[in-house]
């Protein structure tokens, strides 16, 4: 067992566990938008920041990767996290604010204005398709391509790949636009995604085989 | 090249050569780096060869090619040894004149370096203010050898101190606290101490293997001091990284260099092909039973892959982008295994540590161990790769050794550090250099990179160019990195246009925070410095483009307008050189502007010779 103080509180968890498992356990939330179980952490969207360390020396690192170490003071909540967690929803905000996911993280903390310029982008690249698809689904169809601006995820060359069963898995996962499974509901819906894409139901016809995560869908309704 | 197979087989090889050499042989050296190649030195060597040839001259002269000196506004050059005579910017038809006078052990007075401050004329290299205000431990030897020749490094003491600890069984703690003990840092850029770094690696467990990484990386914009070293002395690496796995253990080495140095690439690679033949590298080193071999991994290009957990993941021919530390390249490195990451200058330092002793190198420079290797480019007169004591005042560098501004204007800022330093006033110019009393201005010492301005650079310009650079660059993993950059761009951008407020500024300053405390590696920790420290610094600059909408440097085009003052006599080469035809006049008669045809490309203003460009 390893000891440390989260938020002044002592407490004692298993050695190998991260940050963010052991304050989630004793009870202090942190907020993550990359971050499932079950998949590999990421340490991308650095929502989960927390402060560890004694000031002037402390530091913020992401709770979703740090394991704890013997002795460590961690604090989930200090202004210096607050802030950071602010601006980083802010960012988010400005741009993508259609999703109900970042909408809910600002309303929650209290982000109520928006400083930059408005961008309406679909993908915060928080990597949860990528890892969803190649950790869980074993496919490994989609990933990431180009760095800084150009970074974007799909397939290679954008063609469609052959270890893509559509299963759907990316799309239930996404963070970014969980409303795009609501086709049938096309009021709610945002960009139509599932619309384009054809269910493997109806494209197979073997439905129990496959592993489908497109609930509620057009092809149920159909059926 | 015959294989060596024993110590003793290293120690005649020594003999030998120390008793065929012949040090007062009069030896034409003609650097040949990149930056010499650039400016034509090919074809001075083919002129010297061929005379050589023609002549029949082999027995009285010599001429070895090396890699660059460091003294790049000069190039291509030419010095004489043994008398140290130093010729710059030569041509190819003066070489005839050159070898002649060495010959008859004279000099070309003509040809010589003049002082631009006393006007006369310097022979020798060491006199010459750029040279003698240096302490060139690293830069010296790029002179001694031919990086092509394995000999020529072995005739300067090379591999000897390597081969001393395998013949002397040194315990290899005694060797990391050799290196404890001189003080050495990482010459990288954030300065852990190197020692202390080697400990970590062995006293990592050693299941099957451990790696040491050359991190040749080297990708900021202006810096080459990597680039001089790999192409001119690639051996000192070679034994660097020999000296560390005997100190650590480990069993294998990468280099990991860019792609965009091809001739370092060739030269590193004759260099590991030499070693392995002449039985310095491989399996049992010259019959010791000691086993150390280096491949080399050539990076595709992405600047973010010198931070070591995208590097590593880049050997592991995966895509280059970091990951959140624990666990630390010497818990968790590459291919799993423990991983030691040093910079280039730091693996080439080490051979001279061993050779003149820890504690006469500990004794080089204040405030920090030994010497640091800086590129001096930006309006500076000589341009070139300076190699100081840790703890030389800035001015020292700019003024005495670069000489001061290349053009009419003074110096306003120097920019160290690369895209990650910021920009230090030259109001702080006494401030002697180490990494933490650049850090506490608000820079850091990185690489080594020193950009120097002067008063026509703009800084919002500056802040702007590397907000630009770090958003191509950023791997994109990392949220705060990614999106930070973007927008820190766009407000920097903004403010350049003229469409700038005073809440521009307070957000940069709030963003750049947040980028420091959340992004996950180096580089978005250190991407807001070139805006706090200009924020810091310059803060007039920024309030004079938001309030007047006014740009001091001149450089801002959104900002600022073209036009023509009496000094014009009407020549007319304005209006020839305008792209967009925006200039009008009659011959002899004063010409005018027209602003709203005008591109600003201030293509008038640089042909003009009476000074009749106004930028307003």
């Amino acid at each position: 067992m390893v000891n440390l103080t989260i938020n002044g509180l002592d407490v004692s968890v298993e050695k190998g566990t991260t940050i963010l498992e052991a304050a989630t356990f004793y009870g202090f939330p942190i907020p993550t938008l990359c971050h499932k179980e079950g998949l590999s952490p990421y340490g991308a969207c650095r929502l989960c920041v927390v402060e560890i360390g004694e000031e002037p020396q402390s530091k913020l690192v992401s709770s979703c990767t740090y394991p704890v170490e013997e002795g460590l003071k961690v604090r989930t909540g200090s202004q210096r996290v607050v802030n950071t967690r602010k601006m980083i929803i802010e960012l988010l905000l400005a741009s993508c604010p259609q999703s109900k996911t970042i909408q809910d993280l600002a309303a929650k903390y209290g982000v109520r204005q928006q400083r930059f310029r408005q961008e309406y982008e679909d993908c915060i690249l928080c990597g949860l398709c990528v890892r969803m698809c190649n950790e869980q689904m074993m496919a490994g169809a989609i990933g990431f391509r180009g760095r800084g601006e150009n970074r974007s995820i799909g397939t290679p060359f954008d063609i469609q790949s052959d270890v893509c069963r559509l299963c759907g898995a990316c799309m239930e996962i996404c963070p970014a636009c969980q409303l795009r499974c609501t086709y049938n509901e096309p009021e709610k819906a945002i960009c139509g995604a599932c619309a384009n894409l054809e269910p493997p139901c109806i494209a197979k016809d073997q439905f129990h085989d496959m592993m489908c995560y497109m609930d509620p869908c057009v092809a149920c309704e159909i059926k | 090249m015959e294989q060596l197979k024993s110590l003793q087989e290293f120690e005649t090889l020594n003999t030998q050569m120390s008793a065929t050499a012949r040090p007062d042989m009069p030896t034409i050296i003609i650097p040949a780096g990149t930056c010499g190649r650039a400016s034509g030195v090919l074809k001075i060597i083919r002129e010297v060869q061929r005379e050589i040839l023609m002549r029949n001259l082999q027995e009285k002269i010599r001429l070895r090619i090396t890699g660059c000196h460091g003294f790049c506004e000069m190039e291509p050059s030419v010095l004489i040894e043994p008398s140290g005579t130093f010729y710059p910017k030569v041509n190819a038809g003066a070489m005839k004149g050159i070898i002649d006078a060495t010959l008859n052990g004279e000099v070309v007075h003509d040809l010589l370096y003049v002082d631009a401050d006393t006007g006369e004329a310097v022979e020798k290299q060491n006199d010459i203010p750029f040279y003698r205000n240096q302490r060139r431990l690293l830069l010296e030897q790029n002179e001694k050898i031919d990086p092509l020749e394995i000999h020529d490094y072995l005739s300067i003491g090379g591999y000897v101190s390597f081969v001393d600890l395998l013949a002397e069984g040194k315990p290899p703690e005694e060797v990391i606290d050799e290196v404890k003990k001189s003080g050495l840092r990482g010459r990288g850029g954030a300065g852990f101490p190197t020692g202390m770094k080697w400990e970590f690696l062995a006293q990592a467990a050693n299941g099957n293997g451990k790696y040491l990484v050359c991190n040749a990386d080297e990708g900021d914009p202006g810096a080459y001091m990597d680039r001089s070293l790999l192409e001119g002395n690639p051996h000192s690496l070679i034994e660097g990284m020999l000296i560390g796995a005997y100190a650590t253990g480990a069993d294998s080495g990468v280099l990991y260099v860019r792609s965009e140095y091809p001739l370092a690439i060739k030269h590193l690679n004759n260099a590991l092909k030499q070693s392995r033949a002449l039985g310095l590298l491989g399996r049992n080193i010259l019959g010791t039973g000691f086993c150390f071999d280096i491949s080399m991994v050539k990076g595709a290009g992405a600047f973010v892959c010198g931070e070591e957990t995208a590097l590593m993941r880049s050997v592991e021919g995966k895509m280059g982008e970091p990951r959140q530390r624990p666990p630390f390249p010497v818990q968790k490195g590459i291919n799993g295994k423990p991983t030691l990451i040093n910079n280039v200058e730091t693996w080439a330092t080490i051979p001279v540590i061993m050779r003149k002793g820890a504690q006469e190198y500990g004794k080089i420079g204040t405030m920090d161990a030994g010497t640091k290797i800086f590129s001096l480019v930006g309006k500076i007169k000589n341009t070139g790769l300076v190699e100081v004591p840790m703890g030389t005042p800035l001015r020292q560098i700019i003024y005495d050794i670069g000489g001061g501004s290349s053009g009419k204007s003074g110096i306003k800022a120097v920019q160290t550090g690369g895209p990650s330093g910021g920009c230090i006033p030259k109001e702080l110019f006494d401030l002697p250099i180490s990494y933490d009393s650049l850090a506490k201005a608000g820079s850091i010492m990185g690489s080594g990179g020193m950009i120097v301005m002067d008063e026509n650079t703009c800084m919002i310009d500056v802040a702007k160019y590397f907000m630009n650079f770090l958003k191509d660059e950023s791997c994109g993993k990392c949220f705060p990195c990614r999106k930070g950059t973007q927008r820190m761009h766009e407000l920097l951008d903004d403010i350049s246009s003229g469409r700038g407020t005073m809440e521009h500024l307070e957000l940069m300053e709030e963003l750049a925070v947040v980028m420091k405390d959340a992004a996950m590696c180096g580089l978005g920790q250190t991407a807001p410095n070139p805006v706090l420290s200009t924020l810091k610094y310059f803060r007039d600059e920024y309030i004079e483009h938001i309030k007047n909408k006014r740009c001091p440097a001149g450089v801002c085009k959104e900002l600022i307008s073209f036009s023509i003052n009496e000094n014009c006599t009407g020549c007319g080469a304005c209006i020839k050189a305008c792209p967009e035809q925006a200039i009008k006049g009659e011959k002899k008669q004063r010409h005018a502007i027209d602003p709203a045809c005008c591109s600003k490309c201030g293509a008038c203003k640089s042909i003009c010779k009476f000074d009749a460009i106004d930028i307003n």
